[in-house]
């Protein structure tokens, strides 16, 4: 990586001084822990059934710290391909900081802690199914498909679409339809996502022998299936408004952030070359993002508000 | 090593040092805030 002077090598620089506490807090990924919180957050708002908020905090600790721990092992096995990967470059273990070995333990170690104080504290299914994420995030996305197949981030992204559904099983201690919607919306939104990032850092991923759409199907197929996937993107985050999981205010903003959604699929397909193309996948993206936040967002405050008026004694009704 | 080296490997040892000390200190207390929680009222429920 240019600007912080690291360099493009697979070489691993032993390290000088020892990690910091910092590094290991980037090993887990803080980013993609945000976003899993908060949608295990918003699943274990919607979930029927009372749970103790103490029980409920402890329980979206234990989900953070799972998929820190997920994170750290995905770094540990991809830091070969980091280190030539200019927006992995200057991860941890590349940039020698942690040595693989202490990645390997302490994803580990998060793992079965987390796993098993969700299990104790809170109920085995949700201790289960946070189990079956994080190892389904090594062992079948991290280990198995990211370097074989370019179906890699549509089969893997279930990993990263587990939470609402552990949120809802923390507070329930069940799985119902409602959760599967929820784990559907984050497993339909993965492939426009990531393929948006992977048409401009195809080279990267080439470089790397990761067999990302864009570097096996071309540029143009994977524009396609943006464009598909975006359109069943919007059709399966609507499903909340029918089941009455999401209201009136979901309904309007699941349109309309849909609509912005599919427009921007849209100039994906549409601009192919030069800096515009670039531009407008950077901009699906990064809007990409704020979709699902925004989508989980307003679920979360018409249960919140919907909470507030059973507990005043009104019928949201 | 040198000796600049060296103070940053014990600083950066001792912060993690500590940062492991606090998480098990923090683990402990979750362990007794939760079965204060599970238990509510009835910790107090044992014959005398």
């Amino acid at each position: 990586m240019a600007e912080l002077g690291i360099p493009l090598s697979s070489s691993r620089p032993a390290p000088l001084v020892g990690a910091s506490v910092a590094d290991f807090i980037q090993l887990m990924k803080p980013r993609v822990m945000s976003l899993v919180v908060f949608t295990a957050f918003t699943g274990l708002m919607l979930a029927p059934g009372q749970l103790n908020p103490v029980l409920a905090s402890i329980a979206i600790l234990c989900i953070a710290v799972g998929a820190g721990a997920s994170g750290a092992l995905n770094m540990w096995y991809d830091a070969d391909i980091d280190a030539r990967m200019q927006r992995t470059a200057g991860r941890p273990i590349p940039r020698g900081a942690v040595s693989p070995e202490e990645a390997l333990t302490f994803g580990v170690i998060l793992s079965i802690g987390s796993v098993t104080t969700l299990g104790l504290v809170v109920n085995w299914l949700a201790g289960a199914l946070l189990a079956l994420t994080i190892a389904f995030y090594l062992f079948v996305y991290t280990i198995w498909l990211k370097r074989r197949t370019p179906h890699n981030i549509v089969i893997g992204g279930a990993a990263g679409a587990f939470p609402p559904m552990i949120g809802w099983a923390a507070a329930s201690g069940g799985i119902s339809l409602e959760s599967f919607v929820l784990f559907l919306i984050i497993f339909m939104w993965t492939p426009p996502h990531f393929w948006a990032l992977a048409l401009y850092r195809a080279r990267d991923y080439e470089r790397v022998g990761v067999p990302m759409l864009p570097v096996v199907a071309g540029a143009d197929a994977t524009r396609k299936q943006i464009v598909i996937y975006s359109t069943l993107l919007v059709i399966v985050a609507f499903l909340p408004a029918l089941l009455n999981l999401g209201g009136a205010a979901y309904a309007l903003t699941t349109i309309v952030a849909g609509g912005v959604l599919l427009a921007r699929a849209l100039a994906v397909h549409r601009v192919r070359h030069g800096r515009a193309a670039e531009r407008a996948a950077r901009r699906l993206f990064a809007y990409s993002i704020v979709y699902l936040f925004v989508l989980f967002a307003v679920l979360l405050l018409e249960a919140a508000f919907g909470r507030y008026l059973s507990l005043s004694g009104v019928s949201p009704a | 090593m040198s000796d600049e080296e060296q103070r940053e490997w014990e600083r950066r040892r001792k912060m993690r040092s500590v940062a492991i000390a606090l998480a098990l200190a923090a683990l402990v207390a979750l362990f007794y805030i939760a079965t204060i929680a599970r238990l509510g009222g009835n910790v107090l429920n044992r014959p005398l």
